[in-house]
């Protein structure tokens, strides 16, 4: 019976995967031939889905975008067969925005049907886990370490270093906290592995578990992601039915219990002592640091708080050895980043690379181009806290210590492009308005000066006063940067001092004269 | 958390004369349970229309055009954000991110994300659960 694909992540169906599948399955029924439908997950070739593959003795063809109005002809072409057609995009992996690729921590997304563990082990998966449960407990962290993974929520700290540390803090009940609260405007890289292959997160806890000595963990999911909740529980319950969670781990004698708790819409919730809080069951105020909640974490037991993207790089990382991780990348930056491109982008998706790639490689050769068709004047790179690069930035390797010389950040790897139409000042004041939308409230800088920071845009626009608005938004966000508590209130600065140093046209001042300005 | 999104998918909101059933079984204050409720924008505190119509306004859907779509849907529908059509159908929210950036500008009516949608699209969707 011939294998036919049709995506089944939540930007497919956006863009009416689900109709499509149904226009397939009753057009073979109409016709009487037999099909075997699949719902895999996305291959993350977003501009083009819902992309449809069929399984042909030469490997795995695929049609895009295909809309029901399309199946009867694709029928007759003979697409079972892996006919040409005007969709045709000949083999699936040698499409070259996939095949240029390099997928590690993505291998599997739109290759397998998500809730399929059967699939998931017939793809290499708990291939780390089998490795980790022969290693001692340090041998595990050791390999993390070694592999060079740093933290892909944002903040860049290494991974191992956070495990070694929970594993030495001493405590009877210790937990595993996944943060899936993926707010960032631009990215979905978080949402593609809950929707696309989900048992690598599942994998990435359970092996974190076994490491540190943690026998509970926690999935806490923004709201905004109705399909990857479902998605997550019905992986977490055939895992556990089939003896990959539990009393027993494969076996081993060991102990590791899994949830998803729903968050409820706060974007502050992403920074990791608010989540803790929230998954007490309280308001989601920022708590200070120290004591890190590697020591005194979840209900004050240590804590490994990791991004969905760390955890789910682990199982690979487990299975190839630290040196196969580590030897992708530049600088301190080792392994691969699945990159997110959105916004005015033409072939808007995931790529996933080695560090070291430059944004406009990303921009033109994947992203190819603005979908406006005009020239792209900024990105934001790093969500709504990440700075604004102009084009004489774009060379910038992706790398955080490159991005961090420019007094910008990586982030999540969300790259958000403009093109000429945007208005930076508007861009500025819009940073101000969704940190004061979402500020937590517990420190003065953030929950004030989000505040004053719109009021100083909204006179910067009449240009009463306008050098004196300039200087005081500068030192407002000088307070910010310096006084808040979080990154919250603290990097909101990013997107409007890099507006306003790289398009002060923008703000009313001459081109040029303020590149050398910023508050770093 | 679980007990309040429980609630709210049942009843569509979390009405104000249960906090007090909600901060006895969890063994917190009234003044707690209010507190913890209205930190989170996910949850309401008035009832809503059968749907909810949640459009996107972050800096991705901003890239597209969303601004001008946010303006048209509220004239669309006569309404401004956190209101209810006339008739009761559709609640209209404003949602910062749906995941869906690579296919900007996106709404979510109910669970189901669209992405590069234009009025033409929203207008059928909002005719599609009006009449149904």
């Amino acid at each position: 019976m011939v294998k036919v694909f049709v995506p089944r992540d939540s930007t497919a169906l956006s863009l009416g995967a689900d109709k499509t599948a149904k226009a397939i399955q009753l057009e073979a029924e109409k016709r009487g031939i037999a099909i075997q439908l699949i719902r895999n997950g996305s291959r993350g070739l977003f501009w083009v889905e819902p992309m449809v593959e069929v399984e042909t003795a030469q490997g795995r063809v695929a049609y895009a975008p295909v809309k029901p109005k399309d199946v009867a002809s694709l029928f007759d072409a003979d697409f079972l067969n892996g006919a040409n057609h005007a969709l045709y995009l000949g083999l699936t992996n040698e499409i070259p925005y996939l095949k240029n690729q390099q997928r590690l921590t993505f291998a599997r997304a739109g290759v397998t049907d998500p809730v399929s563990l059967e699939d998931y082990v017939a793809h290499d998966g708990y291939k780390g886990l089998k490795n980790a449960l022969t290693l001692t407990q340090e041998d595990i962290i050791k390999t993390v370490t070694e592999s060079g993974l740093r933290g892909r929520g944002g903040a860049a700290f290494p991974t191992g270093i956070k495990w070694n540390t929970v594993l030495g803090a001493s405590g009877e009940q210790k937990y595993i906290v996944c943060n899936a609260d993926e707010g960032d405007s631009g990215t979905y890289s978080d949402r593609m592995v809950m929707e696309d292959d989900p048992f690598v997160l599942i994998e990435g806890m359970t092996i974190a578990g076994i490491a540190v000595g943690a026998t509970q963990g926690y999935i806490y999911l923004r709201s905004e992601y109705p399909h990857a909740l479902h998605v997550l529980n019905e992986a977490i319950a055939k895992a556990t039915l089939a003896g990959y969670l539990g009393d027993d781990v494969c076996g081993s004698g060991q102990r590791f219990y899994l949830e998803v708790r729903r968050a409820a819409g706060a974007y502050v919730c992403g920074e990791e002592t608010s989540l803790l809080e929230s998954l007490e069951g309280k308001r989601g105020l920022v708590r200070f640091k120290p004591p890190l909640p590697a020591i005194e974490g979840l209900f004050g037991k240590p804590t490994v708080v990791n991004n969905v993207i760390s955890l789910a790089t682990i199982p690979i990382i487990l299975d190839k050895g630290a040196q196969y991780y580590a030897d992708y990348g530049m600088g301190r930056s080792r392994g691969t980043l699945p990159i997110q491109l959105a916004g005015n982008i033409k072939q808007g998706g995931l790529v996933e690379l080695a560090f070291g790639v430059t944004l406009r490689e990303l921009l033109y050769d994947y992203g190819g181009g603005s979908a406006s068709g005009r020239p792209i004047r900024a990105v934001q790179v790093g969500g709504p806290l990440g700075a604004y690069l102009p084009e004489s930035q774009f060379d910038t390797p992706m790398d955080y210590e490159a991005f961090q010389n420019l007094w910008a950040v990586l982030g999540h790897g969300g790259i958000v492009a403009f093109d000429d139409t945007v208005n930076m000042a508007k861009m500025a004041r819009y940073a101000f308005e969704f940190c004061s939308v979402e500020s937590c409230g517990k420190c003065t800088p953030c929950r004030i000066g989000a505040v004053r920071g719109v009021e100083v845009m909204d006179k910067i626009a009449t240009g009463k006063d306008h050098a004196k608005n300039i200087q005081v938004l500068r030192d407002l966000s000088d307070t910010m940067l310096n006084g808040s508590l979080c990154a919250l209130g603290g990097m909101t600065p990013y997107p409007v001092i890099s507006a306003l140093n790289h398009f002060g046209e923008d703000f009313g001042l001459d081109k040029g004269l303020n590149e050398k300005e910023s508050v770093v | 958390m679980p007990l309040l999104h429980a609630i709210q998918d049942d009843i569509g909101y979390i009405p104000e004369d249960v906090y007090p059933q909600i901060a006895q079984a969890m063994a917190l204050s009234v003044a707690e349970v209010h507190g913890f409720v209205t930190f989170y924008h996910h949850f309401r505190t008035h009832p809503v229309g059968e749907h909810i119509l949640q459009v996107c306004r972050a800096e991705s859907c901003q890239a597209m055009g969303s601004e001008q779509l946010e303006a048209d849907i509220k004239a669309k529908l006569g309404i401004d954000y956190h209101q209810t059509t006339a008739d009761g159908k559709v609640t209209l929210l404003p949602v910062y991110c749906l995941g869906n950036c690579a296919c900007s500008p996106a709404v979510m009516m109910d669970d189901d994300v669209y992405g590069r949608v234009d009025m033409a699209q929203i207008t059928e969707l909002v005719s599609e659960v009006s009449n149904g």
